[in-house]
């Protein structure tokens, strides 16, 4: 290989992982195993990656392993770790396709003589093995894997990439291509799910599981059992016809389901995997190293790695946000409102605080009928497993009601999730003053009112914030936290610090109309229903952003909020700003109506427009093309989010990104979207410039 | 929690009513092994391993070596270590099954007795197996010398100096095999190194039969620099060794003194254990015997020649057993200085290359892990009666810091009156 001294120009801040070689006898064993061992030198904490020195220095391991013909060649990681795949930093940053198909096929040609090689070789899988960490142990003849291995995928299609090193001619031809794609894109796209070692060992991904106190030693064990032939792997026989066929057939339905074919990346692994049928690694790997260098070179795989990139870093150091130092301690938790928002409010604020929770409403019947609902899904956690019976015992007693307000006199922090209604909230904190210390955070959970309004007859209003949780709680990432025109840094510090014990990405914003995600929601949303106002068909309009491969169809999207909730923050958004926020008489009538969703199915269980709803909405007659709906919603988008960042509603651009990506579940090859306006030019068309300088979220400009 | 009434009715009827009959039961030593022993420092193969993960070790193979022994049946995890803190903290024993993966229900202490910790593990679960506390049980020891450096963190009452209570010397082994020396001026250097020679090349010639090797079971060493290895064998040993290589070596704790690195144990890490268990339980589980446990005793001498520690120790134990030495056909006897072990031979009159005395060669060799050591004495003791059914009884005896000796008699399963020998 060539790329040892091209290295640190390529990739200037590798952090290099070097493979160490080291001969070991072990019992029973006729010669020597060569032990080669994959270590970064830094702790679990930053798993070991590879890079182009990083190949290079396993590749010397190798000769290494390979001159000392051994009986054995095994390769492990330090501890925790076993590797977790390319330097993706790295790769963001290669600026010739070049660069990238040397890099590409130096991971095929390094990791390939361990498959090729004469003398048996193992992977013993100790720790976290995702991508191409996978790939090298799959590149071995042999596997095994502790027990307490945590982290084992390829979640190179969650970032809109395919396995690139091996994975996809390998693991088909090792599990079958039914599990493989299980693996490799349903896995992948269903939020980057994970295996867990006992899962992966029962798919035949390893030959076998062992314990974590003597992993290592057993293993070497094993390993010689195996090169003695006192045991014996027994592999999967592949089917490589009609169940080929029938993966295949599901890998482009899941591609399809959740990318709209929006990805090339995922499109790409299903092609690979289709390919890896002949079991031809010269022509898979060929294949592999030139769509891998393609993909390296695409505007979509730059916009996943800086979405990667947003969701690892950013989402865990929120630009803006105080020092953490001011924060108070949160020791009990006070929830205004005890519907369904405000009891899995007191279920997140208690299973991850574990502090006291009290809920409070208007009446005793509403607080018990919450305490009731709180203390069931404690219990269905307590049956899941998630939960022990202690642990249920005492998050059961945790959570009380109180219709008193002076039941919140010591709480810290005090969350209201009633009526969206300026009035009712102003009232709710006026009271609540009177019971609550000077200090105690009022936080709203508000999704489009003025977090300063709502304090603004307060005696401290200083203590206000904004806390706008997205629903499903438990599940959806994202937290707004919203500084208020008056909100202090302690009050900001503390909202940060308990949003983080939440375990929820937390980004600041302004205290600005709808915040972040709703209001570019709701633009957009608009567009589409001004669209059909003026007489496009739904079928045409909720189409016409397929392209981008959202997570839904605008009208699924409209279905999913809640047409009142979503026509609430619309009129919200139109007091504002009135010439880009349009109200549809139709979506009133609709709402008005009692309806929930555009969509039905007829009797042969085809998608319709609900006749009610066909009937009560009244278009237009100047429908537009899928095309014109769209470049009507990306303009709007790219005006909407120009205008934010104007108002100063995040602090930059990515924040934008990563609250809809974390938010609104908007897909990684799209960078959450201004990288997607960016490179498909609705930024400087609508805007006159772009967000990002070319290179950032898309190639560097040559 | 408040017992059930059932259980209630029965303690109140049980113990308390005196003269209660018990039966004493036998105490066998079913099975031990032990890591391969490191050098202590920095470029030991142990320097990046911790001593809990080496007990770990150790109760996992007695576990895997033994599938007829239920874990959950283990009654108690008892470990010693020296210096109890760190990564030898946490109370070792209980430390160290949970890690092990034993059942939450089998407890564990941590135990110490400076260099007999192992041993005094074993004598006390003995202790409580005769008297029924226990049925079976994990003893054993670790020490890692690398990571807890002799003397660390001990805090010496001022008094010992103020009130003559033990001469300084008394803290620092080697030289109080110095003492030894004084005390017994016979033994000479020329033999001290003689034995420590011999301890070398009995060890070579143990571990080329395939003896040691065998009761060791193998660690992933980890080595930030170099990358995982495995330690196989002991890496004290220095093969080769000869009365003439030895006799230059410094003298580190007098000018012109006695003692070398070379007749003397290192600085070691490592950890042995072994499963003691009530005779008839074990044969009920089906498990092997090695040894039968005759008796025990622990003496105390004067701190400045603890060396001397295992004469007293075995003289006080064979008269509780209604034994002679004349009776012990194996001796395995710890060797933290060459001269103990020949003030030891020299006050029952055996000579200094007996046959019987440590076959295997000793810790002068392999090396000794301070609270580890005893129960490789009884496991290599357990080997050797495997292999000499023509022997009745053996000892397994060491001197302890600040001035002990404590010895453990046994009987051998394998006895064969028919054998030809009596002893």
């Amino acid at each position: 290989m060539s790329i040892d001294s091209d290295s640190a120009a390529l990739f200037p801040d590798e952090v290099v992982t070097r493979a160490h070689t080291r001969l070991v006898e072990v019992p029973g064993l006729d010669g020597r195993v060569a032990l080669v061992t994959i270590d970064n030198g830094h702790d679990h904490t930053k798993p070991s990656t590879f890079g182009p020195a990083g190949l290079a220095s396993l590749d010397s391991a190798l000769d290494e392993a390979f001159a000392a013909e051994p009986a054995a060649i095994a390769v492990t990681g330090k501890p925790f770790v076993f590797a977790v795949g390319a330097d993706l930093s790295g790769m963001g940053q290669l600026s010739e396709r070049e660069y990238a198909h040397r890099i590409a096929k130096a991971g095929h040609d390094v990791f390939r003589r361990l498959t090729e090689s004469e003398i048996p070789t193992f992977a013993f899988v100790n720790g976290a093995a995702l991508g191409g960490g996978l790939e090298l142990a799959l590149s071995c003849h042999y596997r095994t894997v502790a027990d307490n291995a945590g982290a084992i995928a390829f979640p190179e299609c969650f970032l809109g990439l395919f396995p690139g090193w091996g994975g996809t001619q390998l693991l088909p031809n090792l599990v079958g291509a039914d599990q493989a794609v299980t693996v490799i894109l349903e896995n992948s796209l269903n939020q980057n799910k994970m295996l867990n070692p006992g899962k992966a060992t029962g798919m035949g991904i390893f030959d076998i599981q062992l314990e974590s106190p003597d992993f290592l030693e057993e293993s070497l064990r094993w390993a010689v059992r195996v090169v003695n032939g006192s045991s014996t792997v027994q592999r999967a026989e592949i089917d490589r016809g009609q169940g080929w066929d029938d993966a295949i057939t599901r890998a482009k339905e899941i591609a399809a389901s959740k990318t709209h074919g929006a990805s090339p990346g995922v499109n790409k692994a299903v092609e690979l995997l289709e390919l890896a049928r002949n079991n031809d690694l010269d022509a898979g790997y060929a294949a592999e190293t030139e769509a891998l260098a393609d993909a390296l070179m695409t505007d979509e795989l730059r916009a996943g790695l800086y979405a990667f990139d947003l969701t690892q870093k950013r989402a865990k150091k929120p630009a803006g946000a105080p020092d953490k130092s001011l924060a108070n301690d949160v020791n009990k938790v006070g929830v205004v409102g005890a519907g369904l928002m405000a009891g899995q409010l007191a279920l997140l604020f208690a299973r991850r605080l574990e502090v006291p929770v009290v809920l409070t409403d208007i009446d005793q019947g509403r607080i018990d009928k919450g305490v009731a609902y709180v203390h069931g899904e404690i219990d269905k956690l307590g049956a899941k497993g998630r939960l022990s019976s202690d642990g249920v015992n005492r998050l059961k007693a945790l959570v009380t009601g109180s219709l008193d307000k002076s039941a919140f006199a010591d709480a810290d922090f005090v969350i209201e999730a009633v009526f969206e209604e300026m009035s009712v909230k102003q009232q709710v904190f006026g009271e609540l003053e009177q019971h609550v210390s000077p200090e105690t955070v009022l936080a709203t959970n508000t999704s489009s009112l003025s977090v300063g309004e709502m304090g603004a007859k307060l005696a401290h209003p200083e203590r206000v914030v904004g806390f706008h949780f997205f629903n499903p709680v438990a599940v959806l990432p994202l937290l707004e936290i919203v500084r208020g025109e008056r909100t202090d840094d302690t009050t900001l510090a503390t909202a940060f610090t308990v949003g983080k014990k939440l375990k929820k990405s937390c980004v600041l914003t302004a205290d600005t109309p709808a915040f972040v995600v709703n209001r570019l929601l709701t633009r957009f949303l608009g567009e589409v229903i001004a669209s059909v106002d003026e007489g496009t068909p739904f079928e045409v309009a909720d189409r016409a952003l397929n392209p981008l491969g959202l997570p839904m169809s605008p009208m699924v999207l409209l279905q999913l909020v809640g047409p009142a909730i979503a026509q609430h923050v619309n009129e919200t958004m139109h007091a504002a700003y009135p010439d880009r926020f349009g109200l549809s008489d139709n979506l009133r009538r609709f709402v008005d109506a009692g309806k929930t969703g555009v969509w039905t199915t007829d009797e042969a269980g085809n998608q319709i427009v609900d006749p009610e709803v066909a009937e009560l909405w009244q278009q237009g007659d100047e429908p537009l093309s899928e095309e014109q709906v769209r470049d009507r919603a990306l303009r709007a988008l790219a005006e909407e989010a120009r205008i934010m960042l104007d108002e100063d509603v995040v602090v930059e651009a990515a924040d934008l990104d990563l609250c809809m990506l974390l938010g609104a579940g908007w897909p990684f090859w799209l960078g959450g979207i201004t990288p997607y306006l960016d490179r498909s030019g609705y930024s400087e068309l609508v805007n006159g410039k772009r967000f990002h300088q070319p290179g950032v979220a898309s190639l560097p400009s040559s | 929690m408040a017992a059930p009434a059932s259980a209630t009715a029965d303690t109140s009827s049980g113990p308390a009513s005196a003269g209660t009959p018990r039966a004493l039961r036998n105490v066998v030593f079913v099975d031990g092994v032990r890591t391969p022993f490191g050098k202590a420092g920095t470029k030991g193969i142990y320097a990046e391993t911790r001593a809990d993960d080496l007990i770990v070790k150790v109760i996992r193979e007695l576990l895997r070596r033994n599938p007829d022994l239920p874990p959950e049946r283990i009654d108690e995890v008892a470990i010693a270590a020296t210096t109890q803190i760190g990564d030898q903290g946490l109370t070792i024993g209980r430390n160290a099954a949970l890690l092990a993966g034993l059942p939450k229900s089998v407890p564990g202490f941590a135990i110490d007795r400076m260099c007999a910790g192992a041993m005094t593990a074993v004598t006390n679960i003995a202790g409580g197996i005769g008297f029924g506390g226990y049925d079976i049980a994990v003893a054993g020891g670790v020490e890692h010398m690398g990571n807890h450096p002799m003397g660390e963190g001990v805090d010496p009452n001022p008094r010992f100096v103020s009130d003559n209570l033990v001469d300084s010397s008394a803290l620092v082994m080697g030289s109080t095999a110095e003492n030894l020396h004084d005390r017994y001026p016979n033994l000479t250097k020329e033999r001290t190194d003689a034995y420590a020679a011999l301890s070398q090349q009995r060890y070579e010639a143990a571990a080329k039969a395939g003896r040691i090797g065998a009761d060791l079971v193998p660690v992933a060493t980890r080595s930030s620099e170099s990358g995982w290895g495995l330690a196989t064998a002991d890496e004290p040993p220095r093969p080769g060794t000869t009365v003439e290589s030895l006799a230059g070596l410094k003298t580190p704790f007098r000018p012109h003194g006695r003692v070398t690195p070379g007749n003397s144990a290192g600085l070691n890490d490592g950890a042995t254990g072994c499963v003691v268990a009530d005779e008839e339980t074990a044969r009920g589980l089906g498990l092997p015997v090695g040894m039968r446990m005759v008796g025990y005793s622990f003496a105390g001498v004067e701190p400045e020649v603890m060396g001397v520690g295992p004469v007293p120790a075995t003289e006080k134990a064979l008269h509780r057993a209604g034994l002679s030495i004349d009776d012990i056909g194996l001796f395995e006897i710890n060797e933290a200085f060459a001269v103990q072990v020949l003030a030891f031979l020299e006050h029952f009159g055996i000579a200094d290359d007996d046959p019987r005395i440590n076959k295997w060669g000793g810790a002068i060799a392999c090396g000794h892990p301070l609270a580890s050591s005893g129960v490789r004495l009884m496991t290599q003791l357990s080997r050797q009666f495997a292999e000499h059914p023509e022997v009745r009884y053996g000892i397994t005896t060491m001197c302890v810091g600040f001035g002990m000796g404590g010895t453990v008699i046994w009987e051998n399963p394998n006895h064969d009156e028919t054998a030809g020998g009596a002893k």
